[in-house]
This record gives C-alpha cells, structure tokens and sequence, in this order.
C-alpha cells in the first residue's frame, strides 16, 4: 500500500505535476476583474496576480515560481499597461521554463470584453499546447507536501497537527519532501527547535530564523494568537506553538528556506515567511492563512495540508488544500468543507500512527487526481502582497 | 468511546509526563475527571466547570511557575493554583506577549483597545 506510483506530469525541470493547469497571472489590481473573467467556467484555469501597481522583487518573485510550478503547465499573463510590474516578463520566464505562454494588455485589447474574449482565445490555444504533456509515473518522492494551520482550538495540537506531523514523517522516510512555515508560531521554542536540527549549518539556520521572528513579534507587539484561540482554551503563544510545531513531525529537520526559494534536497524543511528589515518597513508577517499556503506552494508543495480544529472554508489555487480537523464536531458541522477527521485518535477510534498513515493515503488519492473537498467547491484563494527578504537568488532590481 | 457512554466518565489529555496541566477533552461541571496520555488513567476532581479544550491543574502551583504542557512551560502562573482548577488567562501568562495578560478570561478579546 505504502510502494505505491500514480501518474503525473513530468516539467522540464525534472519536477512532477499532480495536476496540469493553466494560470492566469494579472499585474495590478486594474486586471484582475478581467483575469478573473478570462477563467469563469475554466476547470483548469487558477488565478493569481498581484494588487500593486509599483512592483515589489518579493511578489514577482513570487509570481514566477507560481507560474513555473510543476502543477502548472501553461501561463497566460494580463496586464493594464501602465503598472510597473511586467506581464511580458513573466510569460517570458513560464515560456524559458519550457510553458507555453502569452501576455497581452487589456488596454491595447480595448478594454473589459474584447479582453476577456482575447484572454477566452488564448486558453483554448494554450490549452490545446499542453494536452500532450508527457504523463509519467510519480511517487513519494516526486511529492512535496506543506503544511500550515488557521482557525486552531484546544484540539489542533493534541490531534490534527501531531496527525499531520505523522504523515510528514511517513512521507520523509520515503523520500519525499515536507514543508510548513509559521516561525512566528514557533515563539518560545528556540531549544525545541535546536534539538530537531539535522547538523550544525541547520542549527544555524534555524536559531537566526527563530531570533528574527521573535524580534519582529517584540517590536510590532504581535504575537500569532487571536481572541477566537483564547476562548478556544489556548492561553499563550508558547502553547499555542507546541500545538502548532507537532505538524513537523519528529524527523531531522534539514534547513530554513526564503519564501519562492526552491528546496535544495528532500526531506523536512521549515519555511521562513517573516520579512527582513528595509527600509519601507512594509509586510505584516502572516496577513492570513492564504497568504501562508501560497508561500509553501511557492516552495514547490504539490499539496498542501491545512489544519483547523474550528473550522475553515478556503482553498487554494494551483496545489490543491487538503482540510483536516482535529475537532470531529467542527468535521460534521462543516463536512463540504472538511477533508480529514483527526479527532478520531482523541476518542480513541485510531491511534496516531493509523490516522497518520490514513492521511497519507487520502494524499496519495489527491495526488492521483480526486478533488480535494476546497478544490470540489471551487475555492481557489490567494494573497501576494508587499513584502521584503533578502533572497540573493534574482538579479537585484524592482526596488528589491 | 466510553466517555459518550457514561456521561460522568469526563476526559482530558496529558500529552507529557512532565507536563502539570491537562487539555479536557468534554466540558466538566466540577467533579470527577480521568486524566488519560503517557502514564495510567489517573482521576481527579476538578473544582469547577472547565471547558473543552481548556486546561485542568494536575498539582497545585504558587504563583509565578511554570505551566507545563507539551513537556515544556508555556507560560507562568499568576495567582496560586490548586489541583483541580482552570487554567487560563486569569491565573496563567505568557512570558514573552505582553498584551495576554490583559485579555478577557471568556471570550479572549483585548480590553486594552479604545473603542472610543
């Protein structure tokens, strides 16, 4: 059961899709009404963009490795035509990464319906390019997976979180690939977080990511906690991280990576969301959930797990969002929206190893094409905003 | 299951054996509550009604010491604590978030924001 392959889509990076879509990036908030047209009754059509008219080297960044990513296969950009950031550019950068790829303005199309109808034409163009993509085996370790919590209870780390943590860990142990991101929910952690370093470069790593978190919660007074987990029975940050951190599993955890960084080798890594200093002093660290499932897909996660012991209703664009929950209450009240019952170990119907193996496979059946219960419904949410972190890995331009 | 089938049998969780609170896993009126995890099912009585979700004392505690959860302190006591007892906002905060100190016990929101 657990040696197991499906097929997927094999990008010229090496890297394998679960699905193979086509994004529609718009440039300034000015397109999106338009984007958003192009895609309606586009089954495998997401859409992102970013608001900003003055571009941002963090969301472009952003932007490129959502429009490279191995669930994507074809990219149609859209733009006003008098905003900074470039749609040109990047239907240049999907094209590079072997895409097929358009651009156009709306403003040189004619405005709201004669765009749309040039954006209509270009899918089913691009559509027809990507039909014979090469479909090939995939298994684990072709898998990337992330994980982020929102809407925790008391429930979410004695349940849906250690359950996640497990299926990271069968995933590792096979192979692939685990990612989930939240420092600013590691606060109080520092030890906890050495002692699961898989060498002294990750020690490293890991404490300078803790001690900017921890600094930057000081200085905006903000801490990752919200009135809805107080009254939920969590009473500080320290325990709500302990809650939050059991996602991680128990493995080596390998390193810290930027956000719309690539992870350099398999296994777990944490993802650094917290913005670095600059002198905009733009970026709130977690704006919202969305915005943190976008992060993980920018790190390449073909899927991402979500946890919410009170409940949720967002999905996510180009990776499906797999809903798991700890509180089995919240799994019946709101069962459209729920993927996963992790509340079964707290009553003792599964242990923790059987939960954590249960998921895996319900992964493994995603990955194989059946929609996740965000993806069925059609939530497709995102949130690119202005951020900073040095990431040396782009040409420095666009006030970076 | 069991717990469904005697409502009087109320539950909570002690994730680590170090750990000197545990996370109810029913809403309890006082009275009688196993406390289930790492080591046998041990009861005790809490000294009053404690949500779901919310933290029971295992031990008795002075103020200003460590709540232990996750085998780890995730905050300080405020008040002294007797076994038994709800352990929340009002009697536990966090070391390093100013502003939990200053949060209503039942609902969590700030009163430390003008409105007006």
């Amino acid at each position: 059961m657990l040696e197991t392959q499906w097929q997927g889509y094999l990008r010229s990076d090496g890297r394998k899709g679960i699905r193979n879509l086509i994004v529609v990036v718009y440039t300034v908030e000015c397109a999106s009404f338009v984007a958003h047209a192009i895609a309606r009754n586009e089954d495998d059509v997401h859409v992102i963009g970013f608001p900003g008219c003055y571009d941002n080297a963090y969301a472009i960044r952003q932007m490129l490795a959502l429009i490279t990513h191995p669930n994507v296969g074809a990219c149609l950009a859209v733009g006003l035509g008098c905003e900074y950031t470039q749609p040109a550019k990047l239907a240049d950068a999907a094209a590079a990464s072997g895409r097929p790829a358009e651009w156009f303005y709306i403003q040189d199309a004619g405005g709201t319906n004669p765009g749309i109808a040039r954006g209509k034409a270009a899918l089913a163009s691009l559509r027809a390019r990507i039909a014979g993509v090469q479909k090939v085996p995939m298994g684990w370790s072709d898998l990337t997976i992330g994980a982020e919590c929102g809407g925790s209870d008391g429930t979410s780390g004695l349940a849906g979180n250690p359950v996640v943590g497990k299926c990271f860990d069968l995933l590792v142990d096979r192979g692939g690939s685990a990612v989930f991101e939240e420092v600013v929910e590691m606060i109080g952690l520092r030890d906890v977080l050495r002692s699961r370093a898989a060498g002294p470069h990750a020690s490293r790593q890991l404490e300078s990511a803790y001690d900017k978190a921890e600094e930057y919660c000081r200085d905006v007074r903000q801490y990752s906690i919200s009135p809805g987990n107080f009254a939920g029975g969590l009473t500080t940050i320290e325990e709500k991280s302990m809650g939050a951190f059991a996602k991680s599993g128990s493995r080596p955890i390998q390193g810290v990576v930027r956000v719309s960084e690539p992870l350099p080798h398999p296994g777990l890594w944490i993802l650094d969301s917290v913005p670095d200093p600059h002198f905009m002093q733009f970026g709130y660290t977690n704006p919202n959930d969305s915005e943190g499932i976008i992060d993980l897909i920018c790190a390449g996660a073909q899927m991402v797990l979500f946890i919410t012991g009170r409940g949720s209703v967002i999905g996510s664009p180009i990776a499906p969002l797999i809903k798991v929950t700890g509180n089995s209450n919240t799994f019946s009240r709101m069962s459209d929206d729920m993927d996963f019952d992790a509340g079964a170990i707290l009553d003792g119907r599964q242990t923790l190893d059987e939960a954590g193996l249960s998921l895996l496979m319900l992964v493994r059946e995603v990955a194989a094409g059946r929609p996740s219960k965000p993806e069925a419904l059609g939530h497709r949410e995102y949130f690119l905003t202005y951020k900073h972190q040095q990431t040396p890995s782009l040409a420095a331009g666009c006030r970076a | 299951m069991t717990t469904e089938l005697n409502p009087v049998a109320k539950s909570a969780i002690r994730i680590n054996q170090a750990d000197n609170v545990a996370t109810l896993l029913d809403d309890v009126e006082a009275g009688s509550v196993t406390i289930r995890g790492p080591q046998p099912p041990l009861e005790i009585r809490a000294v009053e009604p404690i949500a779901r979700g919310h933290k029971i004392a295992l031990m008795s505690l002075e103020a200003g010491q460590p709540v232990v959860k996750f085998g780890v302190p995730i905050g300080l006591s405020t008040a002294p604590i007797q076994r038994g007892q709800w352990v929340h906002l009002h009697n536990c905060r966090s070391r390093l978030d100013q502003r939990s100190g200053t949060l209503d016990v039942k609902t969590g929101a700030a009163t430390d924001t003008p409105y007006a």
